[in-house]
Formats: structure tokens, sequence, C-alpha cells
């Protein structure tokens, strides 16, 4: 099976030409402001927030509720309200987030099997992996074969589950704090959480002497 | 008979590629066009889902990601009256006539 996943139809920006769909997506985009349902400064603008956005976003979130049991729990309550306490307001657009927390007994590890919804008002964009057809088919078949090869082998004892997105509802990990990092600030503790952990396919990694002994 | 969209458990033994390719340009224009159609209320998320899942299967596998998403654009302005394919197709002609 052929895998149509991000990056195989890759053209130069000039020099060569682009791809139909590429030529389709300028000419509609042309079309759409012509008629003016939307101009070009608002996509401009739009390309810019969506650039803006990142899994820092994400791990400053995750810090927080690290630091703040109180608002931990507030925040895998009512994400939307929690959120806004700490200045990320949600577009009302934006579909419904649940935040799912990692535990010793529970692993929570995201997919969206038909597609790629994503929290990308806190992650940025998907990975091109997590659009990929092999961890779309594999995640909810084979999430501790998936999560090996992102480097995170859990322990038999542990329970997974995988959440697959809809349309409607994306979902955020609130990965397991590192055992040894109680002295660090909200900050040291951001730099832990990468983008994967939130989707959880791995977990936070803590490089040597960060943590207390 | 699942849609081709519908690959949750589907045999894949395909390990899983974590490199990323740098987005294009055309690629995050489509993206933002996306989302601004998305606030306007012109094209929601699920409405996108079912466009994307109604494309011939050996198209929807043979697109990359993006082009997927534009596919289903396209087929949902032209059903609800915005665009019609024609009217694309001589854009089309239009800008690579203006580009040479």
């Amino acid at each position: 099976m052929s895998e149509g996943h991000d990056g195989e139809h890759v053209h130069p920006e000039s020099g060569e030409e682009l791809s139909v769909y590429a030529r389709r997506a300028q000419a509609i985009e042309a079309l759409m402001v012509e008629k003016g349902v939307c101009s070009t400064s608002e996509v401009d603008q739009m390309m810019n927030m969506v650039e803006s956005r990142s899994p820092s976003d994400g791990a400053k979130v995750v810090a927080h509720a690290w630091s703040d049991p109180e608002f931990k729990a507030r925040l895998l309550a009512d994400p939307r309200s929690a959120l806004t306490e700490i200045g990320y307001s949600l577009p009302d657009t934006t579909p419904h987030l649940a935040v799912v927390e990692n535990t010793e007994q529970v692993h929570h590890m995201v997919v969206c099997t038909l597609c790629s919804c994503y929290p990308r008002a806190l992650l940025g964009r998907p990975p091109d992996w997590y659009k990929s057809f092999a961890y779309r088919s594999r995640a909810v078949v084979d999430p501790r074969g998936v999560m090996r090869e992102f480097g995170l082998e859990l322990a038999d004892s542990v329970e997974v589950q995988v959440l697959d997105s809809t349309a409607d509802l994306r979902y955020l990990v609130l990965p397991r704090r590192p055992a040894g990092t109680e002295n660090l600030s909200e900050a040291e503790l951001a730099k832990l959480v990468s983008r994967d952990c939130m989707i959880g396919v791995t977990d936070p990694h803590v490089p040597e002497g960060v943590a207390a002994s | 008979m699942p849609k081709p969209h519908d690959m949750g458990g589907e045999p894949n033994d395909e390990p899983i590629d974590q490199s990323d390719h740098q987005k294009m340009d055309w690629e995050m224009r489509a993206d933002a066009l996306h989302q601004v159609l998305g606030q306007k209320g012109i094209r929601r998320t699920d409405e996108m889902r079912r466009a994307m899942e109604s494309l011939d299967p050996d198209l929807y596998r043979s697109l990359s990601y993006y082009e997927r998403w534009t596919a289903a654009l396209e087929l949902l302005m032209v059903e609800k009256g915005y665009l019609t394919s024609d009217e694309i197709d001589r854009k089309v002609t239009q800008l690579d006539q203006g580009a040479n």
C-alpha cells in the first residue's frame, strides 16, 4: 500500500511547477477573495496566527498544572475556563477540548484514526506522523508497539487508553510529572514537556543532571 | 465496507516515520484559508470530513494531506454554491498564464 503522507508530493516553490492540487488551492483562494467571501489579509493573518502556535503553549499549561494542584483540578474538569484564567482564550469555533491525566495506573495516547483532529490551539499544527496512515492504523491495535518506537516502554501493569479524536472533541494529555523535579520552576518544568508526551506517545524526558537525586 | 479514511485497526506493519516536512507556502495558505472559512461558518470540520471521506479510495490514498484538504474543499464549495469547478479551471489557467 502506498502511503500518501505529507512529504511525498513535494515540489520546490519556484522553478518547477506546483502540483495540480496546489494550483487549485491557489485558484480557490483567489476566487474566494474576488467574490468577497474573505480577504487576502485575513488569510495572511490567520497564517501568522497558525505559525505562532506551538507545543510550547501546551507545555506551559502542563507545567502550571504540575505546579498548582487546584489549577490542575480545574483544567481537568473544565479546560476552557481554566485556560482562560492563564490567558489562553480559545476561539468560539474551537472544538471541545478534553484534558486527560496520565497516572501510575493509566496511560492515555491520542490518535485521530479518521483524519487529523488535534488540539491545535495548544500544540500548533499536528506533526506529519500524526497524520500518517501507519499511525492512524496502528495506534488503536498496537499502542504499546507504537510507544516503543517513540522510546517508551510501559510496564504491563499500566493500563493503556487510546483516545480517538473527532471533529468536535480534541484531547490533550497531561503527562506524569517526572520524579526528582520537585525543585524545578514552572519555566524549567515546561522545558521537559515535549509535544509527543502531550499526545501520549511518550513520557517527559528529564536530561541528566536536571532532576534532584 | 469501510470507506478509505476509516483506517483505525487496519493491518499495517510500517514503522512510524517521525520526520516532519517543511510546509510549503501553498500548504500554509491552504491551511489558513480553511481556518478563515471555518471562523466565518462557511466550512465546518464535520462537513470537510464528510467531503474528504467521499473521495475515491485510490485518490484518497494517493494524495498528500493538503492535497486531500484541497480536493475536499473544492467539493464542498461547489456543493454549497460558492464556486463551480469550471471557474476554478479557468482561474488555474489564468494564474498559470500570469506566472509565465
